[in-house]
């Protein structure tokens, strides 16, 4: 089963390495990994996507914990939080499709960040399933670029059942 | 008044109550050793880097103190990889200080430049960079609060030269402020109620204890609980001396090499009690069929090694000192000890019975070749069992285990996890340096005394009287015996029949040399090795080449399919 997992660490050089590394060390799966500052400068948050069965996913939070830089480790699976992905869609556009195209981002709530004569960079932010229903949709026009970052997460603090 | 960082250095060591330093220097680390050169602290040259982490571990699993190594960077740094490994696998609290190349420098591929900081990553407990001069007591003092505190472990410290160089005041900070690092000691008080609960409803129970015990002192504490409850025990490779060898509870070692005994208990046994101790696979086997019987209570400080190769049913996180005294309270107030004690009768009867079946004894013809297990039962009968004893790893390492009845912790030296041949004499030597006065006998086979040999030239400079008693077959006997079961008798490559004459070696290195090649000479060479007290001894028993370490568990099988004698 999928988790996405909520690291908060100290920022300092080499960190991510010793994530990285006791991953691949134990053999453990990153799906994705997003890293930056947060609100304090010396710490910074992880938000780590990877799989596994429970056992796996028991190591995996307890191994995070061991990690000397490591300060805490939230599981966000299994209870309510919030999930965003990002991603830069560069796609093929032309007189008689521009007006389509743009009607998808608008109904996606995108935008269009970039254009040039032959084409559009579409700007989305959304949970896996909305970039990648954006992504089909504009297949068929052409995508000649993609980046995406990985997952960011965080817990709701009005929990409603 | 402002101070080198070198300075600091060796002044943050005193602070750490460090006596002594294995080191070897080389061009970066000249600041420390020019500082060095007028400074209280022992420096011991070794002959090789990974003599030195080996020498500091030896040390430290005999003292309980941390082993502080020191050498240069780029080759020096990496050839302690093996012993830092070594050290991390069985959470010896080791700091090893490399040096490396100017900050300046670094990225460069400088002259003697390597990455140690990302080489070691996976095989320390933590470690760290040194960039400036203002960080270096704080990381200093944190390295040595990380090795020695929650597990112990291996923590390793980068001081480029210019750092090593700049100078600062010295302000030795009084504690730590790791956020990310807070050690549980104490025990969950309701799980200890109901893991006490759940030993005192059991018929068969025994205790499984490890390398965790010795790690924390607990040796008393786990000897009072036991006989309190009168539950039988057995130890892992790691755990033995942690409870006495020579008591009635004791089965003996467990695992791929344990005893008939222990083995058959863990696969029996309806309640397994695991204190300090991590479910290795040469300890439990197919972990299928480890203890299918058996409710498991596990007592680890690290909560990594709970439930990560066997499901635990009651889980205790904490200091296994702690833990045990915790457990030493409860009995008193819990009712039902006569009776549990009644219940457990049978339990004893049959373990008796398997173990009257299945002795472990050596079978010494006197006019016949020597028996290596026959040495290892004379050095326990000539010394007492009063020494330090470090093994090498392989069949020595097995005999040792079974027919050296160690009865306190810290007196066997070996590595049980990382199983690092050249291990035993290095770690000798460090046990040597913290007790000159104790006898130190690495038990070694031919094989694995070559890979640190080397250092017989550290311990005759420092006039250390360390032993080495070689179990002489001219095989890797380990290899050779699994290649006579399980690979039809193909002895590829583990006859190393021509070595080298090892009491002229000794000799050469200036220690004393003696030979053994007749069972009637056995006595007399661990005698006079005895006597000496100025130099290492070097014994060469020329043992019989055909002999395999009994029992066996075949790799991958459950502990009850043994293949006896």
């Amino acid at each position: 089963m999928r988790h996405t997992i909520s690291v908060l660490v100290t920022n300092e050089f080499g960190v991510l390495s010793r994530i990285a590394g006791l991953f691949s060390g134990r053999g453990f799966n990153i799906e994705s990994l997003c890293v930056a500052e947060t609100s304090d400068e010396l710490v910074s948050r992880m938000t780590i996507v990877t799989s596994g069965d429970d056992r796996i996913i028991e190591q995996i939070t307890k191994q995070l914990n061991k990690l000397i830089n490591v300060i805490k480790v939230h599981d966000l699976t299994g209870e309510e939080y919030i999930n965003r992905e990002l991603a830069l869609i560069k796609v093929n556009s032309t007189a008689e499709t521009r007006a389509e195209i743009l009607g998808i981002v608008d109904i996606f709530r995108a935008k269009v960040v970039d254009v040039s004569p032959r084409t559009y960079t579409v700007e989305i932010t959304g949970d896996e399933e909305k970039i990648r229903a954006i992504t089909e949709l504009l297949k068929p026009f052409g995508v000649k670029e993609i980046a995406k970052t990985g997952r960011i997460a965080m817990a709701r603090s009005l929990k409603v059942k | 008044m402002k101070k080198t960082g070198a300075e600091i250095f060796l002044e943050s060591l005193i602070k750490e109550g460090v006596d002594t330093i294995f080191g070897y220097p080389g061009g970066v680390v000249l600041p420390i050793y020019d500082a060095l050169y007028k400074s209280p602290l022992r420096h011991i040259l070794v002959r090789h880097e990974q003599g030195a982490v080996h020498m500091a571990d030896g040390y430290a699993r005999a003292t309980g103190r941390p082993g502080v190594v020191l050498v240069t960077s780029g080759p020096g740094a990496t050839n302690t990889v093996t012993g830092i490994a070594t050290a991390y696998m069985d959470s010896v609290p080791v700091v090893v200080f490399t040096g490396q190349v100017p900050t300046t420098l670094i990225g460069n591929d400088a002259f003697q430049e390597a990455d140690i900081v990302g080489i070691t990553r996976p095989c320390t407990k933590h470690n760290f960079l040194v960039k400036d001069i203002n960080d270096l007591t704080r990381i200093i003092k944190e390295a040595f609060y990380i090795a020695t505190t929650g597990r112990p472990g291996p923590v390793l410290v980068d001081l480029p030269k210019d750092v090593l160089s700049a100078e600062a005041e010295f302000a030795y900070p009084e504690g730590v402020n790791i956020p990310g690092y807070q050690p549980t000691y104490k025990g969950h008080a309701g799980q200890i109620t109901r893991a006490m609960e759940l030993i005192l409803t059991s018929k068969r129970p025994v205790i499984y204890a490890g390398g965790g015990v010795v790690s924390s002192n607990a040796a008393v504490e786990l000897t009072q609980l036991a006989r309190k409850l009168d539950i039988p025990v057995t130890t892992t490779l790691m755990g033995l001396g942690g409870f006495p060898g020579t008591d009635p509870l004791f089965m003996g070692m467990l695992g791929m090499h344990g005893t008939y005994a222990a083995n058959m208990a863990v696969t029996n046994t309806d309640c397994l009690i695991a204190v300090g101790a991590r479910f290795d696979d040469r300890v439990a086997g197919n972990i299928d069929e480890f203890a299918p019987y058996a409710k498991i209570i596990h007592i680890d400080i690290d909560p990594t090694s709970i439930s990560k190769n066997v499901a635990v049913d009651i889980p205790i996180v904490g200091d296994v000192k702690s833990v045990l005294r915790e457990f030493l309270k409860l009995p008193r107030a819990a009712t039902g000890l006569k009776a549990f004690k009644k219940g457990v009768t049978d339990w004893h009867g049959q373990i008796s019975e398997w173990r009257r079946t299945h002795t472990l004894t050596v079978k010494q013809d006197m006019k016949g070749r020597i028996k290596p297990q026959y040495v290892i039962e004379r050095i326990y009968k000539i010394t007492g069992g009063d020494a330090v004893i470090s093994t090498e790893v392989g069949q020595n390492q097995m005999w040792t285990s079974q027919f050296f009845r160690f009865a306190s912790p810290r007196t066997l030296l070996t590595s049980g996890g990382l199983g690092t041949m050249g291990y035993g004499f290095p770690a000798a030597i460090g046990a040597q340096v913290a007790f000159p006065d104790k006898t130190v006998i690495d038990i070694a086979g031919d094989g694995s005394i070559q890979m640190n040999i080397q250092e017989m030239a550290t311990a005759v400079q420092e006039k250390l009287p360390v032993k080495v008693a070689i179990l002489n077959n001219r095989f890797l006997g380990m290899v050779r015996q699994w290649q006579e079961f399980f690979y039809d008798k193909r002895y590829s490559y583990t006859c190393i029949g021509n070595r080298p004459d090892f009491v002229k070696l000794a000799e050469a290195y200036g220690a004393v040399g003696l030979r053994a090649t007749k069972p009637s000479e056995v006595d007399g060479v661990i005698k006079k090795a005895l006597k000496v007290k100025d130099r290492p001894v070097l014994m060469d028993f020329v043992v019989d080449a055909a002999e395999n370490v009994y029992p066996m568990v075949p790799s991958g099988q459950p502990l009850s399919k043994m293949l006896l004698v």
